[in-house]
């Protein structure tokens, strides 16, 4: 792997009284795409002013190659922003906004123009260059403060949800862009959303945080197929968990254990694998993607063990039905399967009954105390 | 509707009774022949601004010019850094300094014109002061110099400054500092090219606020400096009031109305122009 560029060791900052990060640990490596993901308020934005120098921390280190550049000032590190409010400069041209940051660090005037341009076409907006910000849409804005930030070329590029302001269709364009940049600049990218779509599409690595805490590290699928914990598991993508107990070790070797599980809600026992060691009498949560479940139509046939509950709402979403099901006890599970329109079956009613099951080893299990 | 209505009817009848109408009278006073009997007679003649135009009052009208734009570079100096930080302060402090700003203004500015006369006196505080502290044996003559003039103006005017600069920093995004120094500009470069650019506007209308008024304090000069034509409002105020060439005294009022139109007219293109280039071959960069 690529070495650290950036660290960030046990940094803590308060405002105020108020705690935002607490023993914060970061690592992003040279050259990839790092993306931070969590809820509002929880201190995406503060981690990308801490790195860009617009912050100090209170407690920690803050590494860039190895040094600490706690001392150094925001205009001379080799990082540039993309601000979550755009911040363009309202009395310069698109033209000019895109080459201040070219003209502060003296680029021979012959070399602007080219670029300037470059990084113009590359967000789709040359024929914009001598329009002022006020005369943009809020999606064009986005694209010129990505374009005043690239370039730069610097050596890190932070994107406070840099695309969100974007159609679906422009979005998607803009996505490729910034990867493509990525690898042919070799600009490392840290990258902020509330889009785990994006995040999960775009990232080399993502980092899931809440309350600025980092809740768990780790390349997109890991994130997605092994949450670390409940949070991480509900943030990204919907997903189904139930309560089990370990009732007994079938075996263990050295990727995985298989175990008996009991599920008191579909008063049943059924065999789970996991990458995690349990032991018998441990709690756990078991955690099921809505595309993990596959649905069974229950006529009045007499009950079988499993989760058995009644379709309380379906929704066409193109490629895939969702069902909502609501169990016995009330809780609700989210079911994606894909469309079949020659299966007669597919076509639940409303209030039908159903068994619900899954497909054997697709399981993800965590300590319950973990949660 | 109807109120709305309503206050632009009284605005635009206050305009007319107590701005438009006396200005027309101005303009047709400046072009009569002036009498020392019944103040002004026809026939209509252009000689009061001929007469203007004559080397006496070209010297004058230079040495106000020149009085009022020292008096205005004051103001913005000081103003400049005031309002500036007056903007970074919360917005319960920035009411406090701002009320604490006008506060004077609740005195008539005649009153606190002979304050500063008292101030700057042969006995008065600043030369008792610094007879005191020992800089100084014997007093000096404070009062009745242009010192005291520009003085009197700067203090009476430094409010109108002020206001309009503070606004252009209020209304400044903060955030852009951050981008400058995110591009790599340091103090003196994000002075240059991002809060000097936004507070052009505030620079531009308070030094107008402050340069035509400062030319037109007729008081001032006559308490502060002497008996001396020192400011065209002495010469206006002289000719209405002593010569009683009223002809004359008006035709140097439109002459002022004039200039202080031509700079807004000048201001107005200036920013006509730098807005619509700014483009790929310059730049205010
Ligand atoms: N200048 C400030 N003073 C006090 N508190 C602040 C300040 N800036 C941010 N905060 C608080 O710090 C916390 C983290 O804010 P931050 O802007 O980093 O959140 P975020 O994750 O970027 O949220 P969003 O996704 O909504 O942009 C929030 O609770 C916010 O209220
Ligand atoms: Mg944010």
């Amino acid at each position: 792997m690529a070495k650290t560029l950036m660290q960030f060791r046990q940094v803590s900052l308060k405002f105020d009284t108020q705690e935002i990060l607490t023993g914060f640990d970061l690592d992003i490596k040279d050259g990839e795409f790092f993306t931070l993901l969590g809820p509002s308020g929880c201190g995406k934005t503060t981690v990308l002013r801490l790195i860009a120098g617009f912050e100090q921390p209170d407690e920690g280190q803050i590494l860039l190659d190895g040094h600490n550049i706690a001392e150094q000032l925001a205009e001379h590190r080799p990082i540039n922003t993309v601000f979550q409010s755009y911040a363009l400069f309202p009395h310069l041209s698109v033209f000019d906004n895109v080459a201040f940051g070219l003209k502060m660090s003296r680029t021979p005037s012959t070399e602007i123009k080219p670029r300037v341009m470059e990084a113009l076409e590359m967000v789709r907006l040359a024929e914009f260059a001598d329009r002022k910000p006020a005369q943009l849409s809020g999606g064009q804005k986005q694209r010129v403060a990505i374009a005043r930030a690239v370039v730069n070329r610097p050596r890190l590029l932070l994107l406070d949800e840099s695309l969100s302001a974007l159609d679906y269709k422009l979005r998607q364009q803009m996505q490729i862009e910034l990867k493509h940049l990525q690898r042919q600049l070799g600009i490392t990218f840290v990258y902020v959303t509330h889009d785990q779509e994006e995040a999960l599409s775009m990232s080399d690595r993502i980092l899931v945080m809440n309350h600025g805490q980092a809740q768990q590290v780790g390349a997109p699928r890991d994130i997605y197929e092994s949450p670390a914990n409940e949070f991480v598991a509900r943030f990204i993508g919907e997903i189904n968990i139930f309560d089990a107990r370990i009732e007994q070790v079938v075996s263990i070797d050295e990727q995985q254990g298989r175990y008996l599980a009991y599920f008191d809600q579909g008063n049943m026992t059924r065999e789970i694998v996991s990458e995690t060691r349990f032991e018998a009498g441990d709690k756990v949560k078991v955690m099921l993607r809505p595309e993990d479940l596959r649905i069974e139509f229950l006529e009045d046939a007499p009950e079988k063990p499993g989760f058995i509950g009644e379709v309380q709402e379906r929704n066409y979403k193109g490629k895939t039905l969702d069902s909502q099901i609501k169990l016995k006890d009330g809780q609700l599970i989210l079911a994606s399967e894909f469309f079949n329109e020659n299966e007669p079956d597919f076509d639940y009613k409303l209030n039908q009954k159903v068994w619900i099951d899954w497909v054997h080893g697709w399981e993800h299990v965590i300590k319950a105390d973990l949660l | 509707m109807n109120f709305r209505r309503l206050i632009i009817s009284v605005t635009l009848a206050w305009l007319t009774v107590f701005v438009f109408l006396p200005h027309l009278l101005l303009v047709g006073t400046s072009v009569m022949t002036p009498n020392p009997d019944h103040l002004v007679v026809w026939p209509v003649t252009l000689d009061s601004f001929e007469k203007v135009f004559t080397p006496l009052y070209f010297s004058v009208f230079w040495h106000s010019l020149e009085l009022a734009a020292i008096a205005t570079v004051i103001c913005l100096m000081l103003a400049y850094p005031f309002a500036w930080i007056l903007s970074t302060f919360n917005s319960r402090t920035q009411a406090l300094l701002l009320f604490l700003l006008i506060l004077p203004f609740w005195t008539n500015s005649l009153i606190r014109t002979y304050a500063i006369k008292i101030l700057l006196g042969k006995k008065g505080l600043v030369n008792a002061t610094m007879i005191n502290l020992g800089i100084i044996d014997e007093p000096i003559q404070l009062l009745y110099t242009e010192f005291a003039v520009i003085f009197g103006l700067v203090y009476l005017l430094l409010p109108f400054m002020v206001l309009p600069l503070y606004s252009s920093f209020d209304k400044m995004d903060k955030s852009l500092l951050e981008a400058g120094r995110d591009l790599g500009a340091g103090t003196v470069q994000r002075f240059r090219h991002i809060i000097l650019p936004l507070t052009m506007p505030g620079i531009v209308s308070g030094s107008l606020i402050v340069f035509l008024p400062a030319m037109g304090m007729f008081y001032i000069a006559d308490l502060l400096g002497g008996a001396k034509n020192l400011l065209l409002g002495n010469v206006v105020k002289n000719l209405f009031l002593v010569a009683r060439d009223w002809p004359m005294g008006a035709a140097f009022s439109v002459i002022m109305m004039l200039m202080m139109a031509l700079m807004l007219l000048l201001y107005v293109q200036a920013n006509r122009l730098v807005s619509r280039k700014g483009g790929l071959h310059d730049s205010n960069l």
